[in-house]
């Protein structure tokens, strides 16, 4: 499957079928830090993802002035 | 995974809640947390005129977008900080979201209006540029809300904003600013009322709510942000909430509950000894406020520069 992930953007192929929970862990990424997003719609936890599937990784954490 | 409510395939957990929602129950858990957070800290009443302050990322937008669906006349306020491309792309999706749902947007360009943008006025005051940025912004929202008559002035700070900005405040016990930590400003001094509603949602529920409600906000961080001691903090807890979720909330409102009175006096937090600037009238402790001394010297730095520019062209 194709990954996008930002702060940088950038692409990664991984090989599916995999869980989210599996992706974000292979990728060193927190859950409470991101959403991952497959044809602009949410996908929780514990489901599968396809070889096939584009997906974006998209962070939740900014911080700037206040 | 299904909906704890309905049964229904789930888009999003909410470990720190324990629960699972659809994406017709979690758009309500969020406008129902925007309610109690109204409600339980009195923030507004539903006849006032609220001024959202919008900066174009997911929270200032899913705010307006939740008050708005709750019945309060709410108009939005753009800032334009000077900050590249990431300032046009802001504005556009601020404007593209004032568009869709036939809200007021107002708009302030800082280098038009003041004759500086945020990262050669924080070199020019050598400060640093999250603190130029929102010194400027503060300015400015008090300014339009107080000039415009609005009740209340609305900003998207979510829990992870509040519990990150608490966080550095006690471990440096900065006793002024732990007094002002509070989910509500009352009008006074020459400050508008000011309210966070989103304190009871988290910034990964603010995203989430925009992903589900088709709201096309800016992703991309500022690119004057990176490494700021504000995104340390936010990891930090987030580390923390990993290993015992909730733990966010219950620091944040357990401060709320039991230790801010402590901290809220005008003598703790110096909102007492304020007066009117003498260039713009806006509070301040000193003779000049704070918002125009750095306008001062932002200016004679571009003035400066320019001055170089032409000697340099001279043949």
């Amino acid at each position: 499957m194709l990954v996008t992930l930002r702060h940088p953007t950038r692409e990664v192929r991984m090989a599916g079928p995999m869980s989210v929970v599996k992706l974000l862990s292979t990728l060193e990424l927190h859950r409470e830090t991101v959403l991952v997003i497959r044809n602009r719609e949410l996908v929780p936890g514990d489901a599968m993802l396809a070889d096939a599937d584009e997906i974006e990784i998209r962070p939740v954490i900014s911080g700037g002035s206040r | 995974m299904k909906c704890t409510v309905c049964r229904e395939p789930a888009v999003i957990d909410v470990r720190r809640h324990n629960a699972n929602f659809c994406a017709e129950h979690f758009t309500r858990l969020c406008r129902d947390q925007v309610e109690r957070a109204i409600k339980d800290f009195d923030m507004c009443q539903p006849e006032d005129r609220l001024l959202v302050a919008v900066s174009g990322g997911k929270d200032s937008l899913a705010i307006w977008d939740i008050l708005l669906d709750l019945g309060y006349q709410a108009d939005g306020l753009y800032i334009g900080l000077g900050i590249g491309d990431y300032s046009d792309t802001s504005g556009d999706y601020a404007r593209a979201f004032a568009e869709r749902r036939g809200a007021l947007l107002h708009e302030v360009d800082v280098p038009e209006s003041y004759g500086f943008d945020i990262p050669s006025g924080s070199k020019a005051a050598r400060r640093a540029p999250c603190s130029a940025c929102g010194m400027t912004k503060r300015h400015e929202f008090d300014r339009v809300a107080l000039e415009h008559g609005y009740d209340v002035l609305v900003t998207g700070h979510n829990l992870d904003d509040e519990a990150a900005v608490l966080y550095g405040n006690v471990i440096r016990w900065a006793t002024e600013y732990l007094g002002r930590q509070a989910p509500v400003l009352p009008a006074g001094n020459g400050f508008p009322r000011k309210i966070k509603p989103l304190v009871r949602l988290s910034e990964r529920e603010m995203a989430a709510y925009c992903v589900i409600s088709g709201i096309d906000y800016i992703v991309d961080e500022c690119p004057m942000a990176a490494g700021n001691k504000h995104l340390g903090y936010k990891d930090l807890l987030n580390q923390l909430e990993a290993q015992s979720p909730g733990a966010k909330a219950a620091f944040y409102f357990g401060f709320l509950d039991r230790a801010a009175p402590a901290f809220s006096s005008d003598e703790v937090t110096g909102r007492g000894e304020l007066s009117a600037c003498e260039r713009c009238g806006s509070p301040t402790t000193a003779g000049t406020c704070a918002f125009c001394r750095l306008t001062d010297r932002a200016t004679q730095s571009v003035e400066l520069r320019s001055r170089s520019d032409r000697t340099k062209a001279t043949p």
